[in-house]
Formats: structure tokens, sequence, C-alpha cells
């Protein structure tokens, strides 16, 4: 029976210590690459790991450039914009890709809240702008049409 | 590295600098199959690309395999004047960096 009460105990202190790390992880990964983030498969799963949360405001002052129809998937241009103050990061989603976060942008003071970029889409789907300011999210979406997707080939 | 990777337009402006830049990269995202051999290529593509005026961090951006082959990005920023430098520093997912300096016009 000692063996058994050893493997238990064994497996409570590893099983600790794994949730004491992913509790920690976010913390640390501040500005970094967000792994967990990036290779998430929903868009809500991605924004709980991004941000830690996913409730959006929609807000007016975020703004979303995108076309209406993009021929090419490959290739589709994307503005984000905004008139608020505090704006520490921009993010763009892609809720039908295969990992819906495309990319993250860290505005620091000083630095305008605009930032043009092109993205890739597999089909006709939700961009979503997601503007963090003042410890809050605010959003922006649109949909796009797309005749050829741009992720497979 | 003895090509450049990154093109880049800074311009000044006022008192604002514009930047666009232009990496020449594959981005290649990890859905794609090797026609020959039917397996996927491994994922490659520019994870992070921070820019520094002045040693200042003017602009940080964390790319996923999403943003499309040669990456393009414009932003612009408080500050700088023409012939001052800007430094880019890149992160491939592979682990693979590099730094490039372009002056501001």
């Amino acid at each position: 029976m000692s063996i058994d009460r050893r493997t238990v105990v064994k497996a409570i202190a590893t099983g600790g210590a794994l949730i004491g790390a992913s509790v920690l992880m976010p913390r640390i990964a501040l500005a970094a690459w967000s792994k967990d983030a990036f290779e998430a498969k929903e868009q809500t799963a991605a924004m709980n790991a991004l941000f830690g949360s996913d409730g959006l405001e929609e807000s007016a002052e975020v703004n979303l450039k995108a076309p209406d129809i993009a021929e090419n998937g490959a290739v589709v241009p994307v503005t984000v914009t905004s008139s608020m103050s505090g704006v520490e990061s921009m993010s763009i989603f892609i809720e039908g890709n295969p990992s819906p976060l495309a990319a993250e942008f860290m505005i620091p003071a000083g630095t305008k809240a605009d930032v043009s970029t092109r993205v890739r889409m597999g089909k006709t789907t939700k961009v979503t702008a997601v503007v963090k300011a003042n410890g809050k999210l605010y959003s922006a979406a649109k949909e796009v049409k797309v005749t050829i997707g741009g992720c497979g080939g | 590295m003895a090509k450049k990777m990154l093109k880049v337009k800074a311009k000044a402006s006022g008192d604002k600098t514009k930047v666009k830049m232009m990496a020449k990269h594959i981005m290649e995202s990890g859905q794609r199959k090797d026609k020959k051999t039917g397996e996927l290529i491994p994922a490659l593509f520019i994870q992070n690309l921070t820019v520094k005026h002045a040693d200042k961090v003017v602009f940080e951006a964390n790319l996923g395999p999403a943003i499309s082959k040669n990456p393009y990005l414009a932003f612009s920023f408080d500050g700088g004047a023409s012939g001052e430098e800007l430094s880019m520093t890149w992160t491939e997912n592979s682990g693979k960096t590099g730094t490039e300096v372009a002056a501001i016009k």
C-alpha cells in the first residue's frame, strides 16, 4: 500500500505544479507571442488566451477597413484605426480561419492607433478588430466575402 | 544576413513619421500540402516584429501565419526626423532573428 500512497502524492504534486504554471503563464507572456492564442482553433478561445476574456464591447470608435468582397483570399488588405485614447493593442481575428487570431499590434504611447496590413482568409467569414484601451476591449466587425480561399493550395 | 528582408519607407512629415514596410518572406502557413509527397509543409513565418526609434519601441507586431505572404505593415508615430534611423528586429517561428536599420526620409 505504501507504493500506492507515493504515486498518489506524486500525482498531486505534479498536477498542482501544472495548474500553477497555467495560471501564471498569461501573466508572464504579456507582450510576447502568445502560442495559445495564435494556435487556438476557436475565436473565443483565442480571445481568452490573448486577453483573458472574450467580453467585447462594440464601439463606433473602432474602425475596421476591409473590402466587401476579396477576390483573392491570400491577400486581403485590412486597416484598423481607433479614435480612442489610451490604446494599448489592436488585434485582428478572422473567425473562419484555422486559427482565428491573425495579428496583434502593440501600440505604445506616441504611436497612432492606425495600422494596415494584409491577411489571408480561407473562406467568407467575419473579420473582427479588437482594440484594447484602458484595460477594456472594444471591437468592430465586418463580413468579408472571399471568392478564392488563401489558406490551402 | 546578407540580403535585407525588409523594405522600409519611412517619411517624416510635420511632427509625425509614417512608416510603411514590406518583408520579403514566404509566411508558410503550415496548411499547405506538398504536391509531390502529399505531406504538409511545416509553418514558417515571422512571429514578432519590433520597430525602435532612438532606442524607444514605437511599434510591435505579433503575427500569425494568417498574415499574407510578403507581409505589409503600415503605421505612424509621433516624433522622428529626416535622417534619423529606425531599427527593426524580426523573429521567425524557427527562432531565427535579425535586425535591420533604415533611415527616415
